[in-house]
């Protein structure tokens, strides 16, 4: 960290405090100055290129006001001048850390400004994959928040189990990362053989593993002293920001688009909604929000059995993995807003058609750039060191906030 | 074009509390719209979010479209019946499980080129009413340059703050405007 300003790059005093010249006898109690601290973009505690400007007063953070923007790559206008299928590699490149979730949610869209229903072995698949790629996700957030919080260990647990899911998805798709398997009408190759083996081979080496990470650090009382009754989000707050996702979810809230406004076939499926209960502190805090990652892994676990025991084999008709569609695409005219939820909250696309082969307009709603947004009002009066703590408790990814 | 179906309990509310006002509605896959006046805007947000049988807690998202050429024709929202710019709020309502778009269209008064104020390019925020409404206003604000009244803190979100454009309107380049335009072209002949 480095003490700048942000306009003269110096540090200055804000205000003068009140009370008597300074060096007359009067004068009893040490004076503080009021200094702005900035933290990022570069910082390893920021989950990317995120900026935070701190106004603090010793120790005490006043004010956080984050600045964004750093990784803006105008998907959104590119999204005006390309053709639905070749967005969705644009989409993987929004949250890095779940792809698959985003190109679902643009497919999603673009599926239902066509009209297009699909086979149920594709919706299948789908679910499976996101699922596995909600675990991917929330293992990736739980590690880099041990690490945040000084903890290194549980980070080569979550990356050592992550990429066993990586190994999965390149099984289905060839790549890691930016998988683009997701498309319209379905997906782009079936499953190979044996796969669901292998998803079962790994939900049986995983699921016992989570109960290994609530002792290596959930229940780890130097991590409960850093994470309990920090950051708390009441329940009124969480609505009013528009906060979705885990972040609302810890704050005692139950609202899972998966249950409330449910898409493919979840109606089917069998899950809890994990809320935040205040095991540890003040319901809403930090740990409340880690937490409810921490148990969702599990449900997840659950969605894919479940899947794994209904999917229609291979097939034609309900057994096949995508329906054929034309290669140039054109929905009809009309405008569509669909939601899924993401790993980080709720994932929207706004979509508008002029019945062209392109969208006229096409917008993410990004869920972690309306959780960011809660960030100031939650780093009032906190400590600087409880900062990275809030941050991370959000689980930002600057290539969605960005877009 | 299939007729819409305008059944949306929401819409009866509206028009019964706010009697002479001319709202406009559109349906399409199960979605409806409400098209406000711009100068109405800030009380029927409010009615939305108080009503007790509307009860709209949650505004998930604020967007901005610009129609500048929409060739669709036969839409009520769309120019000629609307205008240029829209600004689309979603609404969600946790305790009655709906969602609402509610629409503003906006026709600008100047060269919308460049980066002046346009007296007719501005809407109530909504800040008052949902604090989770002000980065979002911001983009569309970064994104159109349509301005929001009474907005805390008006700024730029995810340009910087000397840009020159607002880049999401339809009138400006995708390559941008500036160094890039005026790049020769080099191809195998002239090289």
């Amino acid at each position: 960290m480095t003490t700048t300003d942000t306009h003269t790059e110096q540090a200055y005093i804000i205000e003068r405090p009140e009370g008597p010249e300074p060096g007359t006898t009067d004068q009893v109690d040490v004076q503080t100055e009021e200094m702005l601290v900035n933290m990022g973009p570069q910082h390893p505690s920021t989950h990317g290129v995120l900026r935070v400007v701190l106004r603090t007063d010793g120790e005490m953070v006043l004010e956080a006001v984050p600045h964004i923007g750093y990784l803006h790559r105008c998907a959104e206008k590119i999204g005006e001048n390309v053709a639905y299928y070749q967005y969705i590699p644009y989409t993987d490149r929004m949250d890095y850390l779940a792809g698959m979730n985003e190109n679902w949610t643009f497919c999603l869209a673009a599926e239902r400004l066509g009209g297009i229903e699909l086979p149920r072995r594709a919706e299948f698949i789908r679910i499976i994959i996101c699922e596995l790629n909600r675990i991917a996700s929330h293992l990736v957030s739980f590690g880099t928040y041990g690490l945040d919080i000084g903890a290194f260990t549980p980070f080569l647990y979550a990356f050592r189990e992550r990429e066993y899911i990586l190994d999965l998805f390149e099984m289905v798709c060839g790549a890691r990362l930016t998988y683009s398997y997701l498309t319209i009408g379905g997906t782009t190759h079936d499953l190979p053989d044996g796969y669901l083996d292998k998803v079962t081979e790994f939900l049986d080496y995983f699921e016992p593993k989570i109960a290994e990470y609530n002792d290596l650090l959930t229940y780890n009382q130097i991590f409960i002293k850093r994470t309990a009754n920090v950051g708390v989000i009441p329940k009124e707050m969480a609505i009013r920001y528009a906060l979705t996702g885990p972040v609302i979810r810890g704050s005692g809230i139950p609202y899972d688009l998966r249950r409330d406004n449910p898409y493919s076939l979840y109606p089917e499926l069998d899950f809890d909604v994990i809320v935040g209960d205040g095991e540890v502190g003040e319901l809403g805090d930090c740990w409340d929000r880690y937490m409810v990652r921490m148990k969702e892994m599990v449900e997840s676990c659950k969605i894919i059995k479940q899947c794994i025991e209904m999917i229609p084999p291979a097939g034609d008709g309900e057994g096949s993995y995508r329906v054929k569609l034309p290669r140039n695409f054109k929905p009809d005219v009309g405008e569509v807003y669909v939601e899924t939820e993401n790993p980080r909250g709720v994932l929207g696309f706004y979509l508008e058609s002029q019945g062209g082969p392109m969208p006229y307009r096409c917008k993410a709603r990004a869920a972690t750039f309306c959780n960011l947004s809660v960030l100031n009002e939650m780093c009032r009066d906190v400590l600087l060191a409880d900062v990275p703590a809030i941050v991370g408790s959000i689980d930002v990814v600057m290539g969605q906030v960005d877009r | 074009m299939a007729k819409p179906n305008l059944d949306h309990p929401t819409l009866a509310l509206v028009k019964q509390r706010f009697v002479g006002v001319k709202f406009l509605a559109a349906e399409f896959r199960g979605q409806t719209t409400l098209v406000v006046p711009a100068d109405k805007l800030h009380d029927v947000m409010a009615f939305l979010r108080d009503d007790s049988a509307c009860a709209y807690n949650f505004l998930s998202d604020v967007i901005g479209v610009d129609y500048l050429n929409y060739p669709a024709k036969g839409r009520s929202d769309a120019p000629g019946g609307g205008g240029r710019f829209a600004v689309i709020y979603m609404l969600v309502s946790h305790e009655n499980n709906r969602r609402l778009f509610v629409k503003v269209m906006l026709n600008p008064s100047r060269d919308t080129r460049g980066i002046e104020q346009d007296p007719s390019l501005r809407v109530a925020s909504v800040c008052d009413l949902w604090p989770g409404a002000e980065w979002p206003e911001r983009e569309v604000f970064d994104m159109y340059g349509i301005r929001f009244d009474e907005h805390p803190d008006l700024r730029r979100i995810l340009t910087w703050e000397a840009y020159p454009a607002h880049p999401l309107r339809k009138d400006y380049p995708l390559r941008g405007r500036g160094e890039r335009e005026g790049y020769r072209v080099v191809g195998r002949d002239s090289a």
